[in-house]
C-alpha cells in the first residue's frame, strides 16, 4: 500500500516530461576535451521505437551509455520515465554489438543473469529463462554453452536475456552489426515480432539504414564533431511489418531518402572540417 | 591410436639414441667416471640408493610444493586486492616486479638467516619466487574482463547504494565475472610459477642444507653427492630433480584442463570441436 506522498525528492522540470526517455539540452565531453555530444534534444514516446544513424565517432553509443546511465553527462538532464537513469536502471535493459555471454555458462543460465542479478528467486529465474527461450525459439539448446552456438543464435540468448528482466526500455548499440545479412534481416523481424509483444521502448543504433527503415517509428541522423540531432524523419510503415515490406518500391524510397541526408550528414563534415 | 604408437615409439628412439651416444662419448674421450659417469652406472645408483632417492625427493617436493600452492592461495588474494583499484596498482605493483627481479640466489642466505634452516625455509624461497606470476597473470586476468559485461552487470545491480551494497556488488561481480573470467590467466600464472618451484626449492636447498645431518632434499644431496665426487649418483639426483619438475608442470597443466576444458577455447585440442 502506498500513501501519497507530497513529491519533493525530484525536482520536476520546468516543462514536464513527455517521453518514457528525454534529452534536454545534453552536452557531453570526455575529460577536457571537446564535446563529443551538444547541445542534444530527444523526445521518445513511450513504446516509440528510434534508431540512431550517423558516421562513426559522432557519439552514438556515448548517447546510449547516457541513458542507461553508464556514463555522467556533462551538462543537460536525462529522464527515464520521469526520473534519473540510475534511478531507472532496473527498467532498462542494454544490448551490446556482440552478445557478451558468459563462456562459462549455459545457455539457460546465461538468459537468467539478468533476472538473477535483479535478485529473482532461482525457481522464477528458471521459469522466465525457460520461457524467454522458447520465445527466441531456442528451447532446445537450453543446456549447451556458447561456443557450440553459431553467431545468431547467440545474439538470440543476448536478446532472452535482455528481455528477461520485462524492461520497458530497450538499449541497443548495434546489436546485429557482426552478423551476415540473412540472418540480421530474420532477427530483425524477431525483434519486431517480440516488441509486437512486450511494448518497450526501443533505442536502436545500427549503420544499417536498410535495418532502421525496418524497424523504426522514427530514425535520428546524427552529425559528428560535436554530435548533433541533424534529422529526424518517421517512418511511416504500418505495423506488423514482415519480410514483404523490404520488397516494396516505397521501402527503397525510404531508404534513398534516409540516405541521401546522411550522406548530406557526411559531405558536410567534410567540407566543414578537412584542412 | 597409430598416431599414438607412432609418438611412443619416435620418443623411445630418440631417448635411445640419446643414451648410444651418451656411452659413446665415454668411449672415444676415454672420460673417467668421476667426470661423466656411464648410463649403466648411473642406473646402478639409482637402484642402490633408491631409498635415501625417495626420501630426497619426498622432502623437496614437499618444500616446492608447499611454497608453490602458498603462492597461488597468496598471489590470487593480492591480485583480486590490485584489482580493486588503479591506485592500488601503482603503488604496489612495481613492488612485485621487483620481487621478480630480486636474484634469488643472494637473498637465500638471508631468509634462511630470518626463519631459520630446514624444509620450512625451502618452502620460503620456492614461495617468493613462484608469487609474482601469479600476481601478474591473476590480476591481469581479473582486469581484463569485457567492459560490456562489466556495464552489464552495473546496469543491473540491485544493491542499491552505500558503502555496504557498494561492497556486495563488488563481491558479486569478482565472483560471478571477475573470477571466473580470470581463470585462464590465473592457470597461465599457475603453469608457469610451477616451472619454477623445483627450481626455487633446490636452490633453497643448496643453501638450507638440512636440519638432520646426511637428511635432505635433492638439493642438499646434490651439494653432498658432488663434495664426495659421486658423481653417478649426482646424475641420479639431477634425473629426480627433473622428473619432479616435469611432475609439477604435468600437474599443473593437468589441472588447467580439468577445469577448463568445460569452456576455455584455449583448453580445447583442436580435434575435439
Ligand atoms: N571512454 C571514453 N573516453 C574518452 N573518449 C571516448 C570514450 N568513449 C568514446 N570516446 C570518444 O567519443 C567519441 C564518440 O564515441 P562513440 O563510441 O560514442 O561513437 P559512436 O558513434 O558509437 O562510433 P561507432 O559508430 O564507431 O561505434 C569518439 O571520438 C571517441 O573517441
Ligand atoms: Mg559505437
Amino acid at each position: 500500500m502506498t500513501l501519497p506522498l507530497p513529491n519533493i525528492q525530484e525536482p520536476q522540470p520546468i516543462t514536464t516530461p513527455s517521453g518514457q526517455v528525454e534529452l534536454r539540452a545534453v552536452t557531453k565531453r570526455y575529460g577536457n576535451g571537446s564535446p563529443v555530444l551538444e547541445d542534444i534534444n530527444l523526445s521518445i514516446a513511450e513504446s516509440e521505437f528510434v534508431s540512431i544513424i550517423g558516421p562513426s565517432g559522432c557519439g552514438k553509443s556515448t548517447l546510449l551509455k547516457l541513458v542507461a546511465g553508464l556514463t555522467r553527462l556533462s551538462s543537460g538532464s536525462v529522464r527515464v520515465a520521469g526520473v534519473e537513469p540510475v534511478r531507472a536502471r532496473k527498467m532498462m535493459s542494454f544490448m551490446f554489438q556482440d552478445a557478451t555471454l558468459l563462456p562459462w555458462r549455459t545457455v539457460q543460465r546465461n538468459v537468467e543473469l539478468s533476472t538473477e542479478l535483479h535478485g529473482v528467486k532461482k525457481a522464477e529465474r528458471a521459469a522466465i529463462a525457460g520461457e524467454m527461450l522458447s520465445l527466441v525459439g531456442l528451447s532446445q539448446v537450453a543446456h549447451q554453452f556458447p561456443r557450440q552456438l553459431s553467431g545468431g543464435m547467440k545474439m538470440r540468448v543476448s536478446i532472452a536475456r535482455a528481455l528477461s528482466t520485462r524492461p520497458k526500455v530497450l538499449l541497443m548499440d548495434e546489436p546485429f552489426a557482426a552478423l551476415d545479412e540473412l540472418t540480421r534481416d530474420r532477427l530483425n523481424e524477431e525483434l519486431l515480432r517480440l516488441r509486437a509483444e512486450g511494448r518497450w521502448t526501443g533505442l536502436f543504433v545500427t549503420h544499417s539504414v536498410a535495418e532502421a527503415v525496418f524497424l523504426s517509428d522514427r530514425i535520428i541522423v546524427l552529425a559528428a564533431q560535436p554530435g548533433r540531432v541533424t534529422y529526424d524523419l518517421p517512418i511511416h510503415f504500418s505495423f506488423p511489418r514482415n519480410a514483404e515490406l523490404r520488397l516494396r518500391a516505397e521501402f527503397e524510397e525510404a531508404v534513398i531518402e534516409v540516405s541521401k541526408n546522411l550522406r548530406g550528414v557526411m559531405e558536410r563534415r567534410k567540407e566543414g572540417k578537412e584542412p | 591410436m597409430k598416431r599414438r604408437i607412432i609418438d611412443i615409439i619416435s620418443a623411445a628412439s630418440v631417448c635411445a639414441g640419446l643414451l648410444v651416444s651418451w656411452r659413446l662419448i665415454i668411449f672415444i674421450f676415454q672420460l673417467p667416471a668421476y667426470l661423466l659417469p656411464s648410463p649403466i652406472s648411473v642406473t646402478q645408483a639409482v637402484i642402490q640408493r633408491f631409498p635415501s632417492l625417495l626420501v630426497s625427493l619426498g622432502i623437496t617436493s614437499m618444500a616446492a610444493g608447499g611454497g608453490w600452492l602458498a603462492s597461488i592461495v597468496v598471489g590470487i588474494i593480492v591480485a583480486i586486492v590490485f584489482a580493486q583499484s588503479h591506485w592500488i596498482r601503482r603503488m604496489f605493483y612495481p613492488y612485485t616486479l621487483l620481487l621478480q627481479t630480486v636474484p634469488i640466489v643472494a637473498i637465500a642466505p638471508l631468509i634462511l638467516m630470518w626463519v631459520g634452516t630446514g624444509t620450512f625455509a625451502v618452502g620460503v624461497i620456492t614461495f617468493i619466487i613462484c608469487l609474482p606470476p601469479v600476481i601478474a597473470n591473476t590480476t591481469q586476468g581479473l582486469i581484463s574482463t569485457d567492459k560490456n559485461l562489466v556495464s552489464l552487470f552495473l546496469m543491473h545491480n540491485s544493491f542499491g547504494s552505500g558503502l555496504l551494497p557498494e561492497l556486495r556488488y563488488r563481491l558479486q561481480l569478482l565472483w560471478k565475472l571477475q573470477l571466473p573470467s580470470a581463470m585462464p590467466a590465473l592457470f597461465v600464472g599457475i603453469r608457469i610459477s610451477s616451472g619454477i618451484a623445483v627450481i626455487g626449492a633446490i636452490v633453497g636447498e643448496l643453501f638450507a642444507g638440512s636440519s638432520r645431518v646426511g637428511v635432505g632434499g635433492l638439493g642438499y644431496a646434490i651439494t653432498y653427492a658432488n663434495a664426495q665426487l659421486q658423481t653417478d649418483y649426482l646424475f641420479a639426483l639431477v634425473f629426480f630433480a627433473s622428473g619432479l619438475g616435469f611432475a609439477f608442470f604435468f600437474l599443473a597443466s593437468f589441472l588447467e584442463w580439468y577445469f577448463l576444458h568445460n569452456w576455455h577455447e584455449s583448453a580445447l585440442s583442436p580435434e575435439e570441436d
